[in-house]
Formats: C-alpha cells, sequence, structure tokens
C-alpha cells in the first residue's frame, strides 16, 4: 500500500487514493487529497466535506451521489442539493471526490 | 450532466426480497445484505427487505459491536429511508420468540406474521435470502 507523508505524519492509502484509516483524517488530509485530485478548496467545498462527515457519523456509510444530493438538497437548500452546483464543486462526481478529500471510504452504491 | 445519473428508460421493474436470518455480528451475511440492498437502490427497483429468525436482532436498538473487531453498522439501517428503501418486513413470531417488540426496533417497520410474510414473498420476482 501506498504511503505519503502529510504534515510530518506517515499516512496510508489504498490503490485508488482513498485513506486506509479513516482515523488518519486531518484538514492538512484533506488539503493534501485536494491538491492530488486538483480542486482547489473553497467554504463551499468544506460544507460539502463537513456535512459529508456528519453523514458517515451519523449513518456509517458514504452516501451515494443520488443520496448525497438529495440530502444536501433538504439541509441546505435546493440551490445546492443539485448536480450542477455538486459537480461544479467536484468534478470528477462529488461523491467519490468528496468522500475521498474529507477522508471516507468509497461511496456505497456507487456503479 | 445530471442525465449521467439517470438510469436508462424502459427497463422492467421488478420485485426484490432480500431475506435476513442470521444476527449481525456472527457472520457477514448482514453486512454484505445490507450493502447489496444499498447499491441495488441505484437500479431503481421495488426493493424490501425481511427480518426472520436471528436476523430480527439486526434491527435491534442498542447493540455494541466493541470488542468484535467489526463497524457497527446498526446505525446504517437508517440510512435506508434516505435511499428509498421504505419496506421493512419483520416476522412478529421471531420477534415474539426473543422477547422483542416493535418498540426494540432502529427504524419503523411493518410488522406481519408469517402467513403474511409468506404470501408477501410469494408476489416477489426476486428472493434472495443471506
Amino acid at each position: 500500500m501506498p504511503m505519503v507523508t502529510i504534515a510530518g505524519k506517515e499516512i496510508e492509502l489504498d490503490e485508488e487514493g482513498f485513506l486506509t484509516n479513516l482515523a488518519d483524517w486531518s484538514r492538512d488530509v484533506a488539503d493534501y487529497m485536494a491538491a492530488e485530485e486538483k480542486v482547489e478548496m473553497t467554504d463551499a467545498h468544506w460544507e460539502v466535506i463537513d456535512f459529508l462527515r456528519e453523514y458517515y457519523d451519523e449513518y456509517q456509510i458514504a452516501p451515494a451521489v443520488r443520496v448525497l444530493t438529495k440530502a444536501i438538497g433538504k439541509k441546505l437548500g435546493p440551490d445546492k442539493g443539485n448536480n450542477k452546483y455538486l459537480y461544479e464543486l467536484f468534478p470528477y462526481g462529488p461523491a467519490k471526490q468528496a468522500c475521498k478529500i474529507g477522508g471516507l471510504p468509497k461511496p456505497t452504491g456507487c456503479i | 450532466m445530471s442525465d449521467d445519473m439517470d438510469m436508462e428508460d424502459g427497463g422492467t421493474i421488478k420485485k426484490f426480497m432480500f431475506v435476513n436470518r442470521k444476527a449481525p455480528y456472527g457472520t457477514i451475511y448482514a453486512l454484505e445484505a445490507l450493502e447489496v440492498v444499498l447499491i441495488s437502490a441505484a437500479f431503481e427497483q421495488d426493493v424490501s427487505m425481511a427480518f426472520v429468525d436471528d436476523g430480527v436482532y439486526q434491527l435491534m436498538k442498542g447493540i455494541n459491536s466493541e470488542g468484535t473487531e467489526l463497524k457497527n453498522f446498526s446505525k446504517t439501517y437508517r440510512a435506508l429511508d434516505g435511499y428509498d428503501i421504505e419496506k421493512l418486513y419483520v416476522e412478529q413470531e421471531s420477534l415474539e420468540a426473543r422477547g422483542l417488540t416493535e418498540d426494540d426496533l432502529l427504524v419503523d417497520v411493518t410488522v406481519m406474521s408469517a402467513a403474511e410474510l409468506a404470501a408477501t414473498m410469494a408476489e416477489q420476482d426476486v428472493v434472495i435470502s443471506h
């Protein structure tokens, strides 16, 4: 498994670049993952990341993109709970990219 | 862009029932079944889950998985609603045999007798048992 050093800490990733150990996550790790994904983090990105981490905490899974979109719409309003908004933030798939940056496993129900 | 996420039109919707008969943490069956159900939601089929025998323990409140070295996936059953999987059937006889009632369960379910469940099962196109 690939190891990377982030903010002075050795961290193990899986072959797709997701964290092996979810407890390794920190804001520094998120910034590293975002740079790897070529995503420039803004407050709007963090809002989605924070939402995803809360979702994971509550349900112990990373949601499929359809479920994420619906849940965000419910909590943050329809102008954010739609594919256009989320794909603008995370062009290579909001569930997959945001989960990686947020230190969560690959979404369940992603096909 | 949004069309990417839609499944192809024109497919037939089938009735799928996933039957859970095993306690949650002794084997991998319960977790595997739950993941299969969550994935199946993407195909927009008519999905239901049935909990019978020790399978009713999967929905029991207050399970602590520490010491099993398994992730506590009890909370994940509460995510089913968000995946539009709302048909959760629990067999009454199995609950009663274990001294449980609907109040002991994590999520809203439909409790039915073995006979009612058998009839519901007979209506399915596909029944998958774990």
